[in-house]
């Protein structure tokens, strides 16, 4: 018996790749449905690092523990210094006995049931998201699903519906039957023939009968057949008395709220599609999997004040926060993913390039609201299971829990994820008046809020000391002047996390921006 | 009609998303009484009592020399500065020169020239 060897899909890319170049090897990887959806096709293989040579990583954020962790594969000795006394940076997550304290020193005491918990920070990862979820697989971190499109979820705006709640279901079906009348009217008004051929036409016509649920007439009329999108009035039952009564279809006018089109859209985003996941038991299950392998280099409550550097190397001083006691470490190269907002304000050594692209990119301030409720009224009285609300209010939208579905017991809910005015809104306030607003609002989705509230918790990033802020918004003017300075390595210091990545926000950005980070350093070191 | 304009405009602000963003269109803040503005906006990162946070890094307001001449705040809250977003997405130019009036003669600070809408608007 022979065995045949075949190449495996990436040494045939590898190969092509040789013989090619890059641009070959970009057909070739589409052509095998491989490319497109992520530049990410494995981590980077480093090996052969220089005897002796050293890193030192500032932030024990995900961007900093990735590239932390290769190094230190490729045989870099690496060190960390990180701020906090924990590691993860953003990817963490708040339970029960866990404080919060915001930068003017209020602390607030989370008082969740064991087992319940909110991420502050990054909450669901794309099925794209390809780099995160390798690692996810690689590290044994449990991944379950997380509900994005739900259209059992409610959409609210002040000035539509009467002010009242309606099922996403309802809004988009009505949305998609009053824009394909018009559609259809226009066309058989004639007003469409420059634009379409006669063939077309009908073709669209039949589209817009289906895609619309048009009645014969072409109209988008209240029916039973309507409802078996939208819902029913009655839904159908069994046996004598088990025919369904249809629902009354929402006017054009009230669907034309921006709120509806708003979610509509929402779900088309690339970042946002199904499927989407979370790490079971919360967010900072990642962070916490990178730090059981590079936890090690790790240096707790260390903040850096001044970062120097040389032909030869870096030196970064810092302080140890609790003691005050300053120190310094040295090393051949620099990874720095402090987040701008607070790198921007500490002495750098870099160029005046680098210098100024670090003071170039804004940062929006999102507010999350974690609220425990004695039971899951969401799913026993509204048949809401995981996905989003959403309100033109201040506190933006619900997002229901993914987990532990029919459960019993205390449950939380995501009661606010809002940026800008929203955002700003909430986070002026004290923690006591949030709760109040965020109960005030979600009231209008669920009259049991209060009722069954027992405590919540609020992180408005803008007053989280360590960032003051949430994540990067470049503009693209901004991008176009300072990005690549920012992202170039600069004598010995690189620059990464998310706001040095396409994919600002993201944990996948910050990652990418890790591995490109410490691939460049890598090859430079080899060169020097 | 008027409200349905502000929150068609902030819709197409919002999408499409490449962030981590929240998927809801939010209603525009309409007031224009500067202290209201300062507390529902600026507070959120400068605090309520104007001294600002994280030893330095969002400077206070109180007290700020920089404030004398209206000329630099208009240009930070209309174009953004470091860190800080542009405010003109979310605010119009009376609001701007609303909260700006009201900083400028709050928190120790004592410059009564009012801001106009017009210095606001002049500064584009």
């Amino acid at each position: 018996m022979s065995e045949i060897a075949t190449p495996s899909r990436r040494q045939l890319l590898t190969l092509i790749g040789r013989m090619g170049g890059a641009a070959a090897m970009y057909q070739a990887m589409t052509a095998l449905g491989h490319a497109a959806e992520t530049q990410f096709d494995g981590p980077p293989v480093l090996s052969g690092a220089k005897p002796g040579a050293s890193v030192v990583v500032l932030g024990a954020g995900l961007a900093g523990m990735v590239a932390a962790y290769e190094l230190e594969k490729a045989g870099y000795a690496v060190k960390i210094l990180e701020f906090q006394d924990r590691p993860g940076g953003r990817n963490y997550s708040l339970r029960g006995g866990d404080t919060f304290t915001e930068s003017d020193g209020t602390v607030q005491k989370v008082q969740f049931a064991p087992g319940n918990y909110i991420n502050p920070g990054p909450w669901r990862i794309p099925h794209h998201h390809k780099c995160v979820l390798h690692y996810c697989r690689q590290f044994g971190v449990a991944l379950e699903p997380f509900i994005q499109l739900n259209h059992n979820g409610f959409i609210h705006a002040s000035d539509a519906f009467g002010g009242k709640p309606v099922r996403y279901k309802e809004a988009a079906v009505d949305f998609k039957g009053h824009t394909s009348e018009l559609l259809a009217k226009a066309l058989n008004s004639g007003s469409l023939d420059q634009s379409v051929t006669g063939e077309d036409k009908e073709r669209l016509l039949e589209a817009l009968r289906g895609w619309g649920v048009l009645d014969d007439k072409m109209a988008y009329t209240s029916s039973v057949r309507v409802s078996s999108q939208r819902g029913y009035d009655r839904a159908p039952g069994g046996g004598v008395d088990g025919a369904p009564t249809p629902s009354q279809i929402a006017s054009l006018s009230d669907v034309l709220a921006p709120q509806v089109w708003t979610a509509m859209s929402f779900y088309f985003n690339y970042v946002m599609q199904t499927t989407m996941f979370q790490p079971v038991g919360g967010m900072d299950m990642i962070g916490k999997a990178f730090a059981s392998r590079v936890g090690k280099s790790i240096t707790y409550n260390a903040k850096v004040t001044k970062v120097a550097q040389n032909g030869k190397g870096v030196t970064v001083s810092y302080k140890d926060v609790p003691s005050g006691k300053t120190s310094s470490v040295s090393a051949d190269w620099c990874v720095c993913t402090i987040p701008l907002s607070i790198i921007s304000q500490v002495e750098m050594q870099v160029s005046p390039k680098m210098a100024a692209a670090l003071k170039a990119v804004p940062y929006s301030g999102h507010i999350k609201m974690g609220m425990e409720f004695k039971r899951r009224f969401w799913e026993e009285d509204d048949n809401i299971y995981g996905g989003h609300s959403f309100t033109d209010q201040a506190i933006g939208q619900l997002s229901y829990p993914n987990d532990r579905m029919f459960s019993q017991g205390p449950a939380v809910l995501l009661g606010a994820f809002t940026s800008g005015a929203g955002a700003f809104e909430l986070a002026g306030m004290t923690p006591q008046e949030r709760i109040e607003a965020a109960l005030t609002q979600g009231e209008i989705f669920h009259p049991q809020y209060r009722k069954e509230f027992l405590n919540g918790v609020s992180v408005p990033w803008t007053r989280v000391p360590w960032i003051l802020g949430c994540v990067s918004h470049w503009s693209e003017e901004g991008r176009a002047e300072h990005y690549q300075d920012l992202v170039a390595i600069d004598g010995r210091i690189a620059m990464a996390g998310e706001h040095a990545s396409y994919y600002g926000g993201w944990m996948e950005g910050s990652m990418l921006s890790g591995l490109d980070a410490i691939s460049r350093i890598h090859k430079r070191s080899l060169e020097a | 009609m008027r409200v349905r304009f502000v929150l068609t405009v902030l819709a197409l602000a919002a999408a499409p998303a490449s962030a981590d963003t929240p998927g809801s269109v939010q209603a525009r803040n309409n007031t224009a009484d500067g202290a209201k503005v300062y507390k529902q906006i600026c507070a959120a990162c400068h605090m309520p009592n104007a001294m600002g946070s994280g030893g330095g890094v969002i400077p206070a307001l109180a007290k700020n020399k920089k404030l004398a001449n209206p000329a630099y705040p208009i240009g930070v809250l209309t174009k953004g500065k470091g860190a800080m977003p542009a405010m003109s997405e979310i605010l119009k130019p009376a609001q701007i020169a609303a909260v700006l009036t009201f900083v400028r003669t709050s928190f120790g600070n004592n410059y009564p020239k009012p801001v106009t809408e017009a210095d606001v608007k002049a500064a584009k």
